[in-house]
């Protein structure tokens, strides 16, 4: 492994900054938090991704302090900070609905938490000053937050979170409430700002692109449970179970029955009349056992003629096309009934489409595109 | 055409019944000394015009106001005592606002029932019960003399401490009704920021929570101070003979004294006073609404 690469999970030397171990928290009889344990690492941009109620919010409330475990420890920096109040602890939030006061201007919302550290005035005039100019507020510092776009409110909220330079910074949702646009420029400087300031930063959102994009690792969780913890691209290329492999990005999930070819190879019998898939993985699997294909759209290509030498190869007729300007999704329709998503880049106009509506079409892929799941 | 008839029918009704009547009350206060029932002098009369009418009125009851000690001083009891009123009911009704704004949400309703209740009640006849509590054989005394906390019985009934006692009970939900709906809007996760951000609860209380709650505290002292300035009836019933409120002056200016023209001046001059509090209390609500928008 390349030792630039920034990778501290990987390395057993490494003391992870945030440890959560087997850490449960229950609301009553409901189980938000199932005997969990993870490790962050420092200056590491940490999504918690999953969809409402899966416990990514409870996890970062309870890092910030607001509700306290069930069972298990967390430790900042090695220490246990359960017992420790939130305004007591180096870890600042950044929330949702950004919860500027709105009694106080820019200027004085940044400098709030500064003012309780009791900081001489020159020191807090001076901070809040280098925050707005990594905000890029400076223009605005005089006025209430009532006064301002939903985009500059936000970098307000990131500046105020950020003024007492946190060991740890918590985005809840930070980019929920603004336009898709605009979420795209913030994202990238949201990474920016991170790198800059050096600041570990963990954040929650159940959007998986927004995860991807700014996060060096993405834990996708359930039902208080972590399903898989790893790189972007692991979480993309190499998801461990259905349920991830669903989640994230759009996918082809053929259930079928595992048939040991040779070492690293299997055929996966899935339909009546269908010719076995082919498909490559280091994973061990019985004769037999249920297991799933998951196969990308993007890696599945389209042709008119059967392609010669595919590791694998199915006929069937263009059912629907969504047409996404850069990309096109083709549904193809297979004669038992199963529908598959192939994609497209639309390098050419859409004039000169080579396939349409009821055309029959060859979907083709290797052997190592898709990943082979057993759950 | 429509919009206009439902407009000037409550303009009607307060013409009718606040304007003219005030209007009365200027004329007589402006009127010459008399100790007796109306019609004053001068009188309006068609053979002689507006002109004259005019010219005979003159302001001599407000001078005799301020040759005589006892008015000024009473205005200033009674503002004294609405603002001692006013704060106590501020000290028990913010608490009792807190804690309805933080009890669970289904809960809420009942207590809102329960802070409403006692309207369900005459005013007078609340008043009255608090005679039967707060005199020498009333039941506050009963039970402090049955806890052994006193050996002798207090002497409450017919002091200002009665008086208090009254405003306070009476106009709290005016102070805690307001103050709620600014607590109920508060966001919480304003005071989870405050705390992140480094604030004890208490400090975030004082930094977040009572700034938040600054117009409903502000509308609630309103509410109490301008009708507990010119109280009449807790001040009679429950006060002593030292207690001393413009209220209580009016009333017996008007049906003891008989003196209507020095009444009603009384009467204009509370009126004028009261504007002032009632002017301040519009533009909060108008300031409120702005902010809100």
């Amino acid at each position: 492994m390349n030792s630039t690469v920034f990778a501290p999970w990987e390395d057993p030397e490494q003391k992870p900054l945030i440890r959560f171990q087997n850490v449960t928290k229950k609301f009553g009889s409901f189980t938000a938090i199932d005997n969990l344990s993870l490790d962050i690492y420092e200056r590491e941009f940490f999504a918690l991704l999953g969809p409402s109620g899966c416990g990514k919010t409870t996890m970062m409330r309870m890092l910030a302090g607001f509700e306290n475990p069930t069972s298990g420890q967390i430790e900042l920096s090695g220490r246990n900070i359960v017992p420790v109040p939130p305004n007591k602890r180096a870890v600042n939030m950044m929330f949702q609905s950004y919860a500027l006061f709105p009694h106080l201007t820019i200027w004085e919302n940044i400098a709030f938490g500064l003012k309780r550290e009791g900081k001489d005035k020159e020191t807090i005039a001076t901070r809040v000053h280098e925050m707005l100019r990594l905000t890029r507020l400076e223009r605005f510092a005089k006025r209430k937050p009532h006064q301002i776009s939903g985009g500059q409110r936000q970098r307000v909220a990131l500046a105020r979170s950020l003024a007492k330079a946190p060991t740890l910074l918590l985005l809840d949702e930070p980019l929920g409430a603004l336009d898709a646009k605009l979420r795209q420029d913030t994202q990238f400087e949201l990474m920016d700002i991170q790198e800059k300031t050096g600041t570990t930063f963990v954040i929650v959102t159940h959007d998986q692109e927004e995860a991807m994009t700014v996060a060096s690792r993405v834990a996708v969780m359930d039902e208080g449970k972590l399903m898989q913890v790893a790189t972007p691209d692991r979480i993309y290329e190499t998801p461990n179970s259905v349920y991830v492999a669903d989640f994230i990005g759009d996918v082809n999930i053929i259930e079928g029955r595992a048939r040991f070819l040779e070492e690293g190879q299997y055929e996966i019998d899935w339909a009546e009349g269908q010719q076995a898939l082919h498909a490559a993985t280091s994973a061990k699997f019985d004769n037999g056992q249920t297991c799933y294909m998951a196969i990308r759209p993007e890696k599945i290509t389209i042709t008119a003629d059967k392609p010669e030498a595919a590791d694998n190869c199915v006929q069937g007729k263009i059912h629907d096309i969504a047409y996404l300007g850069n990309l096109s999704t083709y549904h193809v329709e297979l004669p038992n009934g199963t529908i598959i998503k192939a994609q497209t880049a639309n390098t050419r106009r859409i004039a000169r489409r080579s396939f349409t509506w009821e055309d029959q079409v060859w979907l083709s892929w290797t052997a190592t595109a898709g990943v082979m799941l057993a759950r | 055409m429509r919009r206009f008839a439902l407009i000037a029918l409550p303009y009607a009704w307060l013409l009718a019944l606040f304007l003219v009547p005030f209007l009365i009350v200027v004329k007589i206060s402006l009127s010459d000394v008399a100790l007796s029932i109306p019609p004053y002098f001068p009188q309006f009369s068609w053979e002689e015009g507006i002109g004259a009418f005019l010219a005979e009125l003159d302001f001599e009851n407000f001078v005799f106001l301020t040759q005589d000690s006892l008015y000024w001083k009473a205005y200033l009891s009674s503002l004294f005592i609405a603002l001692v009123s006013t704060a106590l009911t501020l000290m028990i009704g913010y608490p009792v606002a807190y804690g309805m704004a933080r009890a669970p949400e289904e809960w809420r309703p009942t207590l809102m029932m329960l802070i409403i209740l006692p309207f369900w009640t005459s005013f007078l006849i609340r008043v009255y019960a608090w005679m039967g509590i707060l005199s020498q054989e009333g039941f506050l005394n009963q039970f402090l003399l049955w806890t052994g906390i006193i050996s002798t019985p207090l002497t409450i009934l017919n002091t200002n401490t009665a008086v208090y006692i009254g405003i306070v009970y009476t106009y709290l939900p005016f102070m805690v009704l307001p103050i709620y709906a600014a607590l109920d809007r508060l966001d919480g996760s304003l005071i989870e920021a405050a705390e992140d951000l480094g604030c004890s609860r208490l400090s975030a209380f004082w930094l977040v929570t009572v700034p938040m709650s600054r117009n409903g505290i502000i509308a609630g002292c309103f509410l109490v101070f301008i009708p507990a300035l010119g109280e009449f009836v807790i001040p009679s019933l429950l006060g002593g003979s030292g207690t001393l409120m413009i209220g209580k002056v009016l009333w017996e200016e008007f049906f003891s004294n008989r003196d209507w023209p020095v009444a009603s001046a009384v009467a204009v001059v509370l009126l004028l006073i009261l504007i002032i509090p009632i002017v301040l209390f519009q533009r909060n609500q108008q300031r409120a609404s702005e902010a809100d928008q």
